[in-house]
């Protein structure tokens, strides 16, 4: 089911939490909201679930306008970041929590909690509680609990926000396979770019109540609609009016045009990467990121000077915000003002 | 951890091990010790006086017209009292807790008047409002309503500050999350948020049980101590001025007795109210104690 967010606004007190905000998620797809935090991201998310009302906008689900509807009828899975584990009922009453509700017969939820059980890795803890399982395994038990009811949608709000690094990476490969399994429109908030670019296969940059582009993760990464998307999306420096990846520095011996004098501040070693500090002339720091056979080849030291070549840079006409309907025009070769310069000014 | 605090500085730097066993034991001496002369030897002396005269004088006392009444009174008056406490103090814990409205801080802060005041205090109030001279004509006093009403009002602040820090903490995801999987609104309270104040709830209605059985001062003046008023609290007062200390202790006795089923009916509630929460090591034990002392008032 295709869901569509049209014009969506929303404020608490002064706070203008979703500024016009319209996008488009494709039947089966899986979508990350990405956004620092207050950038409207899960607003838009619990909006898309019915728990918060809209000032004003539409959501759409599969063609039909939901607005009105309150969450019960809305048929959306919704997974929290805390989890909302039902403490005080155990796993299986847990799952089985929305059959209950539909009316389901007891040998059906029994069969349809034990096969969800299965999916989510968790047979054999049915009768434990929720305080006795870890962080990853009550995620799954809600993700399953939210699954269970065959929803139409899943939304998923900083799923792994409140597990620890090894678990939320196996989590996020778990829920890719998951969603390649069920097929179910999945949207997944996240403000991790990395967790975003790995998980979904479409992702939208929220900033500030707004939509700053959306596209697929090399669209958003090779061709950033403005300045806060390219910062968002991966590591960048910035030179005058210029913003260069800090893989996409060329780091040479010997000056020519095309080159900007450095002094070496500091080399850090990070395992197969290496990070080497740059400062220019006139003071504008700036760090380049190497290989070790790189490192190696140019012998660079701290306190030497080098050549900078930046390859890819990349300016935006100011730093004006962009077109808010860039939003939901599908993703592809972006207005003029995204022009590459060979060189650094 | 609090073991360790108590300790002799030099004395943890050279035997570690040993000595918060006995901070430990030095702390439970003195909560049998206080226990002891606070609570269990005025009660033995008490259990002492009810049976002074044989068991069959005990049976003979407490099973008097008058003391079968009186019992049977301020047990049925209780049991109406805890139940609307228990509705009506958890409606006012949620306004309180999920609700803004003008004047919230105030209502938040009388909610403990009835409590504070003294008894005495409490039933002049009420006698101004629903005795004989009653403002808006309902007069009630001297009546078997009227007791209703005196340990309404002097047992409203427990249901509503037990329940309040519950509904506070509670996580509202569970609610969002119970209606996402299509769950309206009666069903979110009935299957998420009461079983989750359940054992506030239950500590609440056993505060306020165990305060009614006993109450004394408000339910003598605004209910009179009539034929038809007395309860057992009276009675014991009464018994006591007449001179019959073995038939005030016996049927004292009793009340305690009454007071002691509750709790334990009530520890039994909570206990399974929280099951969930028992892998953890979270217990019930604090209310017993709590009630007990209240009982005694």
């Amino acid at each position: 089911m295709g869901i569509s967010v049209e014009g969506a606004n929303k404020s608490f007190g002064d706070f203008q939490a979703l500024d016009d905000v319209s996008i488009e998620v494709p039947d089966g797809s899986l979508t990350a909201l990405l956004g620092p935090s207050g950038s409207g991201k899960s607003t838009l998310l619990r909006a898309i679930a019915g728990l918060e009302t809209l000032d004003s906008g539409r959501v759409l689900i599969d063609g039909e306008d939901v607005s009105k509807k309150p969450t019960q009828k809305r048929e959306v899975g919704f997974v929290f970041q805390h989890y909302a584990a039902f403490k005080h009922m155990t796993v299986f009453e847990n799952v089985g929590f929305g059959l209950k509700i539909r009316k389901w017969k007891k040998e059906q939820v029994r069969a349809r909690v034990h096969e969800l059980l299965n999916l989510v890795q968790l047979h054999g803890l049915a009768d434990r509680y929720p305080s006795q399982l870890s962080g990853g395994q009550r995620q799954r038990m809600a993700l399953a609990r939210a699954l269970a009811v065959e929803p139409q949608v899943l939304l998923l709000d900083e799923p792994f926000g409140a597990l620890d690094a090894k678990v939320r990476k196996d989590l996020r490969t778990w829920l890719r396979r998951l969603h390649e399994e069920m097929n179910v429109t999945t949207i997944f908030v996240t403000h991790d770019q990395e967790e975003a670019m790995d998980v979904a296969g479409q992702l939208v940059v929220m900033n500030k109540g707004r939509v700053e582009q959306s596209g697929s993760a090399d669209d958003l990464y090779d061709k950033p609609a403005n300045e806060f998307v390219m910062s968002f999306v991966g590591e960048v420096n910035r030179l005058g009016d210029n913003f260069v990846r800090p893989h996409d520095i060329e780091v040479v011996r010997d000056r020519d045009d095309s080159t900007e004098e450095a002094m070496v501040q500091r080399i850090v070693a990070l395992g197969f990467e290496i990070r080497v500090e740059f400062v220019l002339g006139d003071g504008t720091e700036v760090w380049a990121q190497l290989t070790r056979g790189e490192l190696q080849r140019l012998e660079l030291e701290e306190g030497e000077i080098a050549y900078l070549r930046p390859v890819h840079a990349k300016s935006f006409n100011g730093s004006a915000p962009p077109d808010p309907q860039g939003a939901s025009t599908p993703p592809g070769p972006t207005d003029g003002g995204d022009a590459e310069v060979s060189a650094a000014a | 951890m609090e073991a360790h605090a108590a300790q002799h500085p030099a004395a943890t730097r050279s035997r570690p091990l040993r000595l918060p066993r006995v901070g430990a034991g030095l702390g439970r001496g003195l909560v049998v010790l206080w226990l002891s002369v606070i609570v269990l030897l005025p009660l033995a002396a008490l259990l002492d006086e009810s049976l002074s005269q044989g068991l069959a004088h005990f049976w003979s006392q407490v099973t008097t017209p008058q003391a079968k009444s009186a019992l049977a009174l301020i047990l049925v008056c209780s049991l109406i009292v805890v139940a609307i406490n228990a509705v009506f103090g958890t409606i006012v814990a949620w306004l309180l807790v999920r609700d803004d409205f003008p004047g919230k801080s105030f209502v938040n802060a009388i909610i403990d008047l009835p409590f504070a005041l003294p008894t005495i205090v409490a039933s002049l109030i009420l006698i101004e409002l629903w005795g004989k001279n009653s403002p808006v004509g309902i007069d009630i006093a001297l009546s078997r309503t009227a007791i209703v009403v005196a340990l309404c009002f002097v047992t409203l602040p427990f249901v509503v500050r037990a329940v309040q820090p519950l509904l506070m903490e509670m996580d509202r995801d569970m609610e969002e999350a119970a209606a996402s999987l299509g769950a309206g609104g009666l069903t979110v309270f009935r299957r998420i948020i009461f079983p989750n104040l359940l054992p506030g709830l239950a500590a609440g209605v056993a505060l306020a049980f165990a305060r009614a059985l006993g109450e004394y001062g408000s339910v003598l003046l605004f209910a009179g101590g009539t034929k038809n008023t007395t309860v057992a609290s009276i009675l014991i007062g009464q018994q006591i001025e007449s001179g019959n200390e073995s038939g005030a202790a016996a049927i004292s006795i009793v009340l305690l007795a009454m007071a002691l089923v509750c709790l334990f009916l009530i520890t039994l509630i909570q206990r399974w109210g929280t099951r969930h929460e028992r892998a953890q090591g979270a217990g019930a034990g604090g209310l017993v104690v709590a009630a007990e002392d209240e009982e005694r008032e």
